[in-house]
């Protein structure tokens, strides 16, 4: 800009306020945060409490490779977010669904893992308060998750039909916020319920 | 930045049908009729709840009343907490925030118009399931209606056994209802104050009431999103068979308090902050001063802020936390007096020497700035542990929060009614029945909460429904109902006033009290694009540097 051989007044380039967006998105993920707080402090506080079995070290075993699924979905969605900033379109596309797969892949999963627990293990919402906290806590993550899928999939469908371009960046990128978060929030469950609580 | 204009219609246009004009606000997402629309909406249920104090008052003015049944008491006392927190306090005070904060930093609207409107509508959604329980909360069991456990819900009294039928359902999912409205509110006036201020309004020359909005919708965020949680885990009890808050499967009771007084205490502060802006607005501009040590002001409120957050346990001294927490939580409660005190002082030091205009919002501002003191130091009181073990769940903690939440909340609340009412509404009020309302409000008020702290020292339970005679607490219960009559009447007047003035006021013209905000330099009422030009700022008081150029504020700051 100073380079310029136009005087632009130096007020004129200085009045620049955050992004509505971005700052929507982290009001959001504050309020999700607290949210998420409330249920691992539950967990943690009921760690060992409950009066009657199956206990997660008889019948939990961690998601290693579905957590791998989900963390590289973080990645993936980067890729896309760049690739749409640059104008790549069609790179964008396909990064985009390659990590609505990956989220897919990691639902699919909890959905096995939990049918599992209960047809095999007997371990339901109401068995104890290990369920209870359990189901709860995984639950609310798993339903972030869905949400997260929906709205991924809202961004894919407009762009088969041609609508999302360059412009979309910037509102693509806000989106990916949200997913970031929602990846965040499986590490602290992992570490809460896999490897502190077994 | 999207400031584009909206394309309402002027309100003033030839007259057009009922029909058309009404679809217009339930349609509307201008961030003024949206803030009036809560506004009106609060006063609704601030006369509804109101006539439940009174049932409650009249069933205590004398020893063994049978005005009501002990259900029905229970009753008003849950309904009376929850739609004066919920659906009075924060709907007037987010009504506020919305009409004002946008004319304040000079924008057009909200960041978000659609979003306040769904906040609003789903908020008013929320307050029409709390009383549809009066209807449809009996179930199937013919187990009584409205919820009756209190405002804070204790377990295990919210569990299935101890609650049949759905009044406690209806309670869960109002409020978890209105959380999300308020919530939405608050990512909206955030947004709003970081994105969408006007050319030079840097944070340090913000209105302080944009500063402590700001403050609030943080800690609004911070403390309703741990609400939303426990009442998911309570519905999880309640309908999939849950064990949280299930002591017979080794839950717990206690963890419940926590988590809802993690939400309650900071949610005081959510609701005084709002009032501290009020009275930031209201006391420079009568007193014609600049506001005294702004900065310090702004550091005050987000110190309030931070400490609010650690003081949630003060409310459980005698569930028996042990020697650690209890220190702790006596210090950072004691601790939380120190910024209010500063802004205490800093209001006094703003109107010393100043030109003093005894106007009804300044008297209502005044008597806050009394009251408010008293309700702090009561408070200290109550900080120190063994002073609360006598006198937790006594009448005392009742006097001592309503006198923050009357004598200093509603009180700067009434006079932003009369501050901004020429601007809402374009005309002025009726001074001669303001002063009637202040004097009568005054007294009711006085009459109620000093007189109710007595009975508490003398060991009166809060909740009970009657009581012997011959306790001592007959004559004090008798002074405090007569004094609800005054408030009542009070707040009668206040009500036609408005009502009065809104169609037969005297013009009120831009800026009837040579104020200094950017909301006064616009029509009142505004136009639905506020500002025909987006203003530019230098200072502090954009106005006063309009009206005297030869001696502007930026010289100073």
């Amino acid at each position: 800009m100073s380079a310029s051989t136009v005087t632009i007044p130096e007020d004129a380039i200085r009045w620049e306020l955050p992004s509505r967006g971005r700052v929507a998105m982290y009001g959001l993920i504050s309020a999700e945060s607290a949210i998420f707080t409330i249920f691992v402090v539950a967990y943690l506080f009921y760690m060992g409490k409950s009066l009657t079995g199956p206990r997660p070290e008889d019948v939990l075993h961690a998601p290693v490779l579905l957590s791998i699924c989900l963390l590289s979905s973080s990645l993936t969605i980067q890729f896309a977010v760049a690739a749409l900033s640059t104008g790549k379109v069609r790179a964008f596309s396909l990064w985009w669904l390659l990590t609505i797969v990956l989220g897919v892949v990691f639902l699919g999963g909890t959905a096995r893992e939990w049918r599992h627990l209960i047809y095999g293990e007997g371990l339901t919402l109401q068995r104890n308060l290990f369920g209870t906290t359990y189901y709860s806590l995984v639950g609310l993550h798993a339903f972030h998750v869905t949400v997260g899928l929906l709205a991924l999939s809202a961004v894919s469908l407009f762009t088969f039909r041609g609508q999302v371009s360059q412009q979309h960046a910037e509102r693509v990128e806000v989106l990916s916020m949200y997913w970031h978060f929602v990846d965040v929030v499986w590490v602290v469950v992992f570490t809460v319920v896999y490897v502190v609580g077994r | 930045m999207s400031t584009e204009s909206m394309t309402l219609p002027m309100s003033d246009a030839a007259p057009r049908p009922l029909v058309e004009r009404l679809h217009e606000w339930v349609t509307t997402v201008d961030h003024k009729r949206l803030g009036i629309l809560y506004i009106l909406y609060a006063l609704v249920f601030l006369m509804v709840s109101g006539v439940e104090a009174t049932i409650m008052r009249i069933q205590l003015i004398r020893p063994n009343n049978h005005f009501v049944s002990p259900q029905v008491f229970n009753r008003m006392f849950t309904m009376h907490g929850t739609t004066m927190i919920f659906f009075v306090a924060m709907t007037v005070l987010l009504g506020f925030a919305n009409y004002l904060v946008p004319l304040m930093i000079g924008a057009r609207d909200m960041a978000y118009p659609r979003l306040n409107a769904f906040s609003f509508w789903i908020t008013a959604f929320a307050g029409l399931l709390l009383y549809f329980s009066f209807i449809g909360g009996d179930g199937l069991y013919g187990a009584g209606n409205a919820p009756d456990v209190g405002w804070f819900a204790y377990a295990p009294l919210t569990s299935l056994t101890f609650s049949r039928g759905h009044s406690t359902d209806f309670w869960i999912v109002s409020l978890l209802l209105s959380g999300f409205g308020s919530v939405g509110t608050a990512i909206n006036i955030i947004a709003t104050v970081l994105c969408m201020r006007c050319r030079g309004m840097t944070l340090g020359k913000m209105p302080l009431f944009a500063w402590l909005n700001l403050t609030m919708a943080g800690l609004l965020i911070l403390a309703v999103s741990p609400l939303t949680a426990a009442q998911v885990m309570l519905l999880i009890d309640r309908y999939l068979g849950g064990h949280f808050f299930d002591t017979q499967a080794g839950g717990s009771a206690v963890i419940w308090m926590h988590f809802f007084w993690i939400f309650g205490h900071p949610e005081v502060y959510v609701l005084v902050i709002p009032a501290f802006a009020f009275a930031s607005e209201i006391i420079p501009v009568f007193s014609r001063k600049a506001i005294f040590g702004y900065p310090v002001m702004v550091a005050a409120t987000v110190c309030i802020g931070f400490i609010s957050m650690s003081v949630w346990a003060h409310h459980m001294f005698t569930v028996g936390m042990g020697p650690a927490g209890n220190t702790f939580f006596v210090l950072s409660t004691m601790a939380i007096a120190v910024p209010t005190g500063i802004k205490i002082f800093n209001w006094l030091a703003t109107i010393w020497g100043g030109e003093i205009h005894f106007e009804t919002p300044m008297l209502f501002c005044l008597a806050f700035l009394f009251q408010f003191l008293i309700a702090g130091l009561t408070g200290v009181m109550l900080s120190v542990a063994p002073f609360d073990w006598q006198l937790s769940a006594s009448y005392f903690v009742v006097a001592h929060f309503h006198y923050v939440i009357v004598g200093g909340i509603l009180f700067t609340l009434f006079g932003a009614f009369y501050y901004w009412f020429p601007k809402m509404s374009g005309r002025m009020y009726n001074e001669k029945l303001g002063k009637v309302h202040f004097w009568l409000f005054l007294i009711g008020f006085h009459l109620t909460f000093d007189f109710m702290h007595i009975p508490g020292m003398l060991g009166m339970p809060r909740r009970i429904y009657t009581y012997e005679p011959g306790r001592g607490w007959d004559i004090w219960n008798l002074i405090v109902t007569v004094g609800v009559f005054f408030q009542a009447a009070g707040v009668l007047v206040f009500a036609g006033n408005l009502l009065w003035s809104c169609f037969r006021g005297r013009l009120a013209g831009n800026d009837p009290w040579n104020a200094w905000t950017l909301e006064w330099s616009t029509a009142s009422p505004p136009p639905a694009y506020n500002f025909a030009v987006l203003p530019e700022v230098k200072s502090r008081r954009p106005l006063w540097d309009l009206k005297h150029p030869e001696d502007p504020d930026w010289h100073y700051e």
